[in-house]
């Protein structure tokens, strides 16, 4: 066939790539048809989510919370939630849509989806109860901490000044102990044991 | 086992008793010959297993303790979670694929060959779907690469925790790859490949973890990979095939591959956005930190492995490695980082490979406060922990490379310490 080309494989069908390629991306593009309101969220939520995800979000022991947070990004403790710290709705509806609820993942209809989005939404404060999120009015919304990321920026904060022929001699006046971790965490049992 | 290799109870005792004598003695001379010299052993007398016994085998029961372990407490459930190399007790670089560490988000699934499907979509001229066996018919390349979570190390930020190398260190694994350049598939399909495309990959699990790589690196060296040491990858390390991503953060090396597709823009996933993202002091966050920067760390002594056998010759043994390139150099410390002395590499290191280091050193028997640092082929040289919470805080959970310090005591004991 063409130069270079084995021809290997066999075109995809537009089912095929309709059923696989589901991803959602941050301008909206990828988003079905459908919609959901907060109300119908908070039911879909209760019966699907809250069990891991509390009934306002706010997270069951060790679970995700995904409202709240604000303005904790600096503290020494930050609570990064949907509401907080995520940069795009789009993510949202994606992680949601294909991968949860856990273990029972794409399971959802589009229109669950956008109801459990707007509820979302609705538990950080950033909507108001009779909020409707649809594929129209979806690439609209901007998030709380869209401006909060940067791209990597090791190579000018920490890579210019870390390629430089270290200190071999006395390098140092002296050096202490300041903390020892046996204070946190026994040491690991001896033979096949599986955890700490 | 096999009934002629099991040691009898006569057998046992004598060897107990000998093991014993044997420990008395230590490095003084004997007084009393060895009975495990000057008495017939029964592997000396008796046959051992045939070669039917094990088709294929798992390491002898005597190193039952070089096994994966887990941290309950990490994370909410043990399906989306980590379990951690027990690189204490390894050596050389390349890690058994059976005690390797997993991360999983949904689980370690259960994919066969014959149901594997493989889509290539998006800007491309012609979409493709291929089985298991198209993906063995393209020309294949090996290369050995390490794959670090880009977590390794993040529960130290805030100070020393977890007394172990396995668990502050562990989540990593370095192994022979067989696999076709993703550059070949994009290929195939007629990609748009020009600088400013993405390509995005996703599992076939359901977490899916999708992820965004840059055309340049994924032209680059990016491996579809189907073998690892050799024979097929494990299930929990993606069977039948998973994308290998060299010097990148172990999350972008998606396993169970099912789909690439080519955008113009990157999609910023969950897994590019919520996670893997890494929040500096000042509350902003950083994406797309792919590369691992330079790291090393002592393997033994360490917590796992104190000194027994009391003061003279001792080998440090460690690991060295580098998400920029091949490991040049790893200086190590007994004093702290007081002083340091250039370690030797087992042998050169490969590039965007684990490199094993030793300083073969004469131990007088007073306490230690050991540390390795490494120098990769751009000059960078590994910062200490200090450095690092300087330029980002301790909340940015990912990317801790920080210089590793163990403090030795005159008994051989070895802890997880910080040091001034």
């Amino acid at each position: 066939s063409h130069d270079g080309i084995y021809g290997l494989g066999r075109p995809a069908l537009e089912e095929e790539v309709a059923a696989w390629d589901v991803d959602v991306l941050p301008d909206g593009r990828g988003l079905p048809a459908g919609s959901g309101d907060v109300w119908t969220g908070e039911e879909v939520f209760a019966d699907r989510c809250a069990s891991c995800h509390g009934e306002f979000a706010e997270g069951v022991d060790n679970w995700p919370v995904l409202a709240g947070g604000f303005d904790t990004l600096a503290d020494e403790d930050p609570v990064k939630t949907v509401g907080s710290y995520w940069p795009h709705l789009s993510t949202a509806w994606d992680y949601i849509s294909r991968s949860m609820p856990f273990g029972e993942a794409g399971t959802l209809t589009a229109d669950e989806t956008y109801a459990i989005v707007a509820y979302i939404l609705y538990s950080n404060d950033l909507v108001d109860d009779d909020f409707e999120l649809n594929n129209e009015n979806f690439a609209d919304f901007e998030m709380y901490n869209m401006d909060g990321f940067v791209v990597d920026v090791r190579p000018e904060t920490e890579y210019t000044e870390w390629r430089k022929e270290p200190c071999m001699e006395n390098c140092k006046a002296e050096a202490t102990v300041t903390m020892r971790s046996v204070f946190l965490v026994e040491t690991p049992p001896e033979g096949g044991s599986n955890s700490v | 086992m096999d009934d002629a290799f099991k040691p009898s109870r006569r057998a046992f005792l004598k060897g107990s008793a000998a093991v014993a004598a044997g420990s008395v003695a230590g490095a003084a001379a004997a007084d009393t010959p060895d009975p495990l010299i000057t008495e017939l052993q029964d592997w000396a007398s008796y046959t051992g297993a045939g070669v039917d016994e094990t088709p294929y085998g798992m390491p002898i029961s005597f190193e039952s303790h070089v096994v994966r372990r887990n941290v309950e407490w990490l994370t909410a459930s043990p399906i989306s979670s980590i379990n951690f190399t027990p690189i204490h007790a390894l050596d050389g670089t390349i890690t058994p694929q059976g005690c390797a560490f997993e991360r999983h988000h949904s689980g370690a699934i259960e994919l066969r060959k014959e149901d594997y499907r493989l889509m290539i979509n998006g800007l491309v001229d012609r979409p493709l779907v291929f089985t298991y066996d198209d993906i063995e018919r393209f020309p294949r390349e090996n290369h050995v690469y390490f794959c670090e979570c880009a977590a390794n190390t993040g529960m130290e930020w805030a100070g020393a925790q977890l007394n172990g190398v396995q668990f502050t260190h562990g989540m990593i694994h370095n192994m022979e790859y067989t696999g076709v350049p993703l550059r070949t598939l994009l290929q195939e399909a007629g990609a748009d490949i020009s600088p400013d495309k993405w390509v995005y990959v996703e599992g076939a699990d359901a977490s899916s973890n999708g992820r965004s790589i840059p055309m340049e690196k994924a032209l680059d060296d990016v491996l579809v990979a189907f073998k690892a040491n050799g024979e097929a990858l494990r299930m929990e390390h993606g069977y039948p095939v998973r994308l290998v991503v060299p010097g990148w953060e172990g999350n972008m090396w998606v396993k169970w591959l099912r789909r690439i597709e080519v955008v113009d823009m990157a999609v910023e996933s969950r897994e590019e956005t919520s996670k893997y993202t890494d929040v500096y002091a000042d509350g902003t966050a950083q994406k797309w930190t792919w590369v691992m920067d330079a790291k090393s760390v002592i393997t033994s002594p360490s917590p796992q492995m104190p000194i027994k056998h009391g003061p003279g010759p001792l080998v440090i043994s460690g690991l060295a490695w580098s998400g920029h390139g091949q490991i040049t150099r790893v200086d190590v410390s007994k004093d702290g980082g007081i002083t340091w002395e250039t370690a030797r590499l087992g042998k050169q290191g490969d590039s965007k490979a684990l490199t094993r280091f030793y300083l073969d050193t004469n131990w007088d028997g007073a306490p230690m406060l050991l540390q390795a640092r490494a120098i990769d082929e751009t000059g960078y040289v590994q910062p200490t922990k200090d450095q690092l919470r300087e330029k980002r805080g301790e909340n940015s959970v990912y990317h801790n490379n920080c210089i590793q310090t163990w403090y030795v005591s005159a008994e051989g004991i070895a802890e997880n310490v910080e040091v001034s």
